[in-house]
C-alpha cells in the first residue's frame, strides 16, 4: 500500500537536439489504496508514463515516488510493484503454478509461503484447477486472470495495468472490468490502470488522468470530468456520443465555444431551430443528427418519444445549467 | 492437388520405388558385404544375400584383428568420433546461444560489428581456413589431443545467426515480464530463453552432431597416432592401405555399418525434436 507522486515527470526519446519530447512535466499526486485510469488516445503517452513508473523506461526529468521512497534510479524489481501486460507476457513453456510462483522463487521466499500465496491468489481468480498447465493450454480470459495472479502473489504495493483487457472479446470485457473492480475493493492496493477505452476509464476510475499528447489535460474523478470537462479535448473524448462543439451558437461572446452533451437538449417547440438529418435509433434511445447554422449537432432522445424525421426542421432548447464554455484559442474552459 | 488416378499414383510410387532403391542399395550391400569372409566377397559375382561370417566379422572389427593395415580397434575409434561430435556440438550450442542471447538483448560498442563478423564467417568453411587453423593448433600445442580436434570447430556462425533469428521473435514483454519478476540476465536466460529455445537446441544438436561425427579432412590433417583417428579416418585407412588385394572388405564395411549407427541412432532418437525444431516454435 501506498501514495505515488509524479513530480513534473518529463520523457525524451533521443539526446541533445534532436531529443523528441514525448512526455512534457507530468504531475500527479495519488493517494493509498486509489484506483486511478490513464486513459487517451493511442500516441498520447499514457503508457510511456506507466512504463516509467514501473520502471521499464528512464526518466528524463522529474521525480517519481512510490510510498514516498523516490524509484528514479530502482530496477523494476526493486520497485515493490507488480504489473499486468497488454499481452500477459507469460512464460509459454511454465505452468500456471510456476508462472505465478517465478517471481517469489527469485526472491528465495520459502517454498512452502510461495505455495500458500499461489493458493490464495488462484482461489480469489478462480485458477485453482489449472495450475498445471501451460499458458498455450488456456482460453485468453484465462491467461489474463494468471497474469493478475502473478501480480496478487507478489503483494505489492502498487498493481500497474497496461490495457490488460484489449485482447479479450466485448462480453469477458465487462465480467472482467467488474472483477478488477471487486479485486481492488478486497486488496485495496494502489493501482495506476492504463486503458484508450473511455468505457473501462469510467467505471473503474476513482479519478482517472485524461491525456492528451503527452499532457495531462484533466485529473480528476469520473464525475468532474464529464461534467467539468477542463478542456475542449476532455469535452469530445470522455463521452459518447461525444459533447456537441458549438462555434456559431446563439448569443455566444466571439472566441468561444460552447459545450452542450446531446442529452441535455430537448426538443421544445421554440428555441434553436435546427435541421434533421439522420435519426439513429440504439435500442433505448435515438440519437438526432442535425445541423444549426454551420454546426453539426447531436440530440439524444428518448425512443418512446416522438421522432422526428429527416429533413425536418425542429427547434431544441438546451438545459441552460448544463452549458460549457470553452475558449478558442486555447481550447481551456472558460 | 493433382486428380487421383491409378497410373498417376503408379507413377509415384514406381519413381519413389527407385528412388529408394538408389539410395538403400549401397547400404545393403555393405550389409551384405560385412557379413561374408574376405574371400567371399572378391570373387565374381559378388554374393547379393546375407552370410553367416557376420558375428566373426563385428567381432573382429570391433575389438581389432591383427590383420588390417591399422591395430587400433573401432570401439576406440568410435569412442574418439563420439567424444568429438559430443564436444563439438555441445561446445557449439553453448557459444552460440550465449553469443546470440549477448547480440540480442545487450547494448555494447560495436555491436554491429560483432555481428556482423560473426555473420561473414558463415563464409569461411573450414577447408578454406584450415592451414592457418593448423598453424594456430599446432603452435598451441595442440596437435593429436581431444582439444585440437575439437575446438577450431567448435564456433558456430550458422547456430548463432539461427538462436539470434529466434531471440528476435520472443516479446518484448516476456523480457520486461522477467525484468519485473527481478530476474537478472543470466536468469532470464537460463529460466526463460534456453527453455523456449529447446526445440531449435533438438534440432541443431542433431545437425551438429553429425556434422561432427563425419569430420574428416580436419582430423586426417592434425592427427598422426592411432589412439586420436576417428572412426571416419579409420575406414579411409582400411581400404586406402596398399593395393587391392590386401584389404579386408568385410572388416571395412562391418566397420561402415558401425560407424553409420550413431548418427542414425541421435537423428532417430530425436527426430520428433528435430522437426517440432524445423516447423514451429513453442511461444
Amino acid at each position: 500500500m501506498a501514495s505515488i507522486s509524479l513530480k513534473n515527470v518529463v520523457k525524451r526519446y533521443g539526446s541533445g537536439k534532436a531529443a523528441v519530447p514525448v512526455l512534457h512535466g507530468i504531475n500527479a499526486e495519488i493517494n493509498d489504496r486509489e484506483f486511478i485510469v490513464i486513459v487517451g488516445p493511442s500516441g498520447c503517452g499514457k503508457s510511456t508514463l506507466l512504463r516509467m513508473v514501473a520502471g521499464l523506461e528512464e526518466i528524463s526529468g522529474g521525480d517519481i515516488a512510490i510510498g514516498g521512497r523516490v524509484v528514479n534510479n530502482l530496477e523494476p524489481a526493486e520497485r515493490d510493484i507488480a504489473m499486468v501486460f497488454q499481452n500477459y507476457a507469460l512464460y509459454p513453456h511454465m505452468t500456471v503454478f510456476d508462472n505465478m510462483a517465478y517471481g517469489l522463487k527469485i526472491k528465495k521466499v520459502p517454498i512452502a509461503e510461495i505455495k500458500v500465496r499461489v493458493d490464495k491468489a488462484a482461489k480469489i481468480l478462480e485458477l485453482g484447477h489449472l495450475l498445471e498447465r501451460k499458458p498455450r493450454e488456456l482460453s485468453g480470459g484465462q491467461r489474463q486472470r494468471v497474469a493478475m495472479g502473478r501480480a496478487i502473489v507478489r503483494q505489492p504495493q502498487v498493481f500497474l495495468f497496461d490495457e490488460p483487457l484489449s485482447n479479450l472479446d466485448a462480453k469477458l470485457r465487462a465480467q472482467t472490468r467488474i472483477e478488477i473492480q471487486k479485486l481492488h475493493n478486497e486488496l485495496g492496493i494502489t493501482s495506476l490502470f492504463v486503458t484508450h477505452d473511455q468505457v473501462e476509464a469510467m467505471t473503474l476510475a476513482q479519478r482517472m488522468i485524461v491525456m492528451n499528447a503527452g499532457v495531462m489535460e484533466q485529473f480528476g474523478t469520473p464525475e468532474e470530468v464529464y461534467h467539468t470537462p477542463a478542456s475542449i479535448f476532455v469535452a469530445s473524448f470522455i463521452g459518447s456520443p461525444p459533447m456537441n462543439l458549438l462555434h456559431h451558437a446563439p448569443n455566444s461572446k466571439p472566441g468561444t465555444i460552447l459545450g452542450i452533451r446531446p442529452e441535455h437538449l430537448d426538443i421544445t417547440s421554440t428555441g434553436w431551430e435546427v435541421r434533421v438529418d439522420t435519426v439513429e435509433l440504439l435500442g433505448a434511445e435515438r440519437l438526432v443528427y442535425a445541423t444549426m447554422g454551420g454546426d453539426r449537432l447531436i440530440v439524444r432522445i428518448d425512443e418512446g418519444s416522438a421522432s422526428p424525421k429527416a429533413g425536418d426542421t425542429i427547434h431544441v432548447t438546451p438545459r441552460e445549467d448544463r452549458l460549457h464554455w470553452f475558449d478558442a484559442a486555447t481550447g481551456k474552459r472558460l | 492437388m493433382v486428380d487421383r488416378s491409378p497410373w498417376l499414383t503408379m507413377l509415384s510410387h514406381a519413381v519413389m520405388i527407385l528412388g529408394v532403391m538408389v539410395v538403400a542399395f549401397p547400404l545393403y550391400l555393405a550389409l551384405v558385404a560385412s557379413t561374408h569372409t574376405a574371400a567371399a566377397i572378391v570373387q565374381a559375382p559378388m554374393p547379393l544375400l546375407p552370410g553367416r561370417e557376420m558375428w566373426a566379422n563385428y567381432q573382429a572389427a570391433l575389438f581389432g584383428s591383427g590383420k588390417l593395415g591399422s591395430n587400433t580397434n573401432v570401439v576406440h575409434m568410435m569412442w574418439v568420433s563420439f567424444v568429438t561430435a559430443m564436444v563439438i556440438t555441445v561446445g557449439k550450442i553453448a557459444i552460440s546461444l550465449l553469443s546470440a542471447f549477448a547480440i540480442v538483448y545487450f547494448r555494447f560498442p560495436f555491436k554491429m560489428l560483432c555481428f556482423w563478423a560473426i555473420f561473414l564467417t558463415l563464409m569461411l568453411p573450414v577447408e578454406v581456413r584450415i592451414l592457418p587453423t593448423y598453424k594456430v593448433v599446432a603452435d598451441l600445442g595442440l596437435l593429436n589431443t581431444y582439444g585440437g580436434l575439437t575446438l577450431p570447430l567448435i564456433a558456430s556462425a550458422t547456430a548463432t545467426f539461427l538462436f539470434r533469428q529466434f531471440f528476435l521473435t520472443v516479446p518484448d514483454e516476456l523480457v520486461e515480464a522477467a525484468r519485473m519478476d527481478g530476474a537478472g540476465p543470466m536468469r532470464f536466460f537460463k529460466d526463460v530463453l534456453v527453455p523456449l529455445s529447446k526445440t531449435s537446441i533438438a534440432a541443431l544438436f542433431v545437425i551438429q552432431f553429425i556434422y561432427g561425427w563425419n569430420q574428416y579432412l580436419w582430423p586426417l590433417l592434425m592427427t598422426t597416432t592411432e589412439d586420436m583417428y576417428p572412426v571416419v579416418i579409420g575406414i579411409k585407412r582400411m581400404v586406402g592401405g596398399g593395393g587391392e588385394a590386401s584389404i579386408d572388405w568385410n572388416i571395412a564395411m562391418a566397420t561402415a555399418i558401425l560407424a553409420m549407427l550413431p548418427p542414425a541412432a541421435v537423428v532417430i532418437l530425436m527426430q520428433k525434436w528435430f522437426v517440432k525444431g524445423l516447423v514451429d516454435t513453442e511461444k
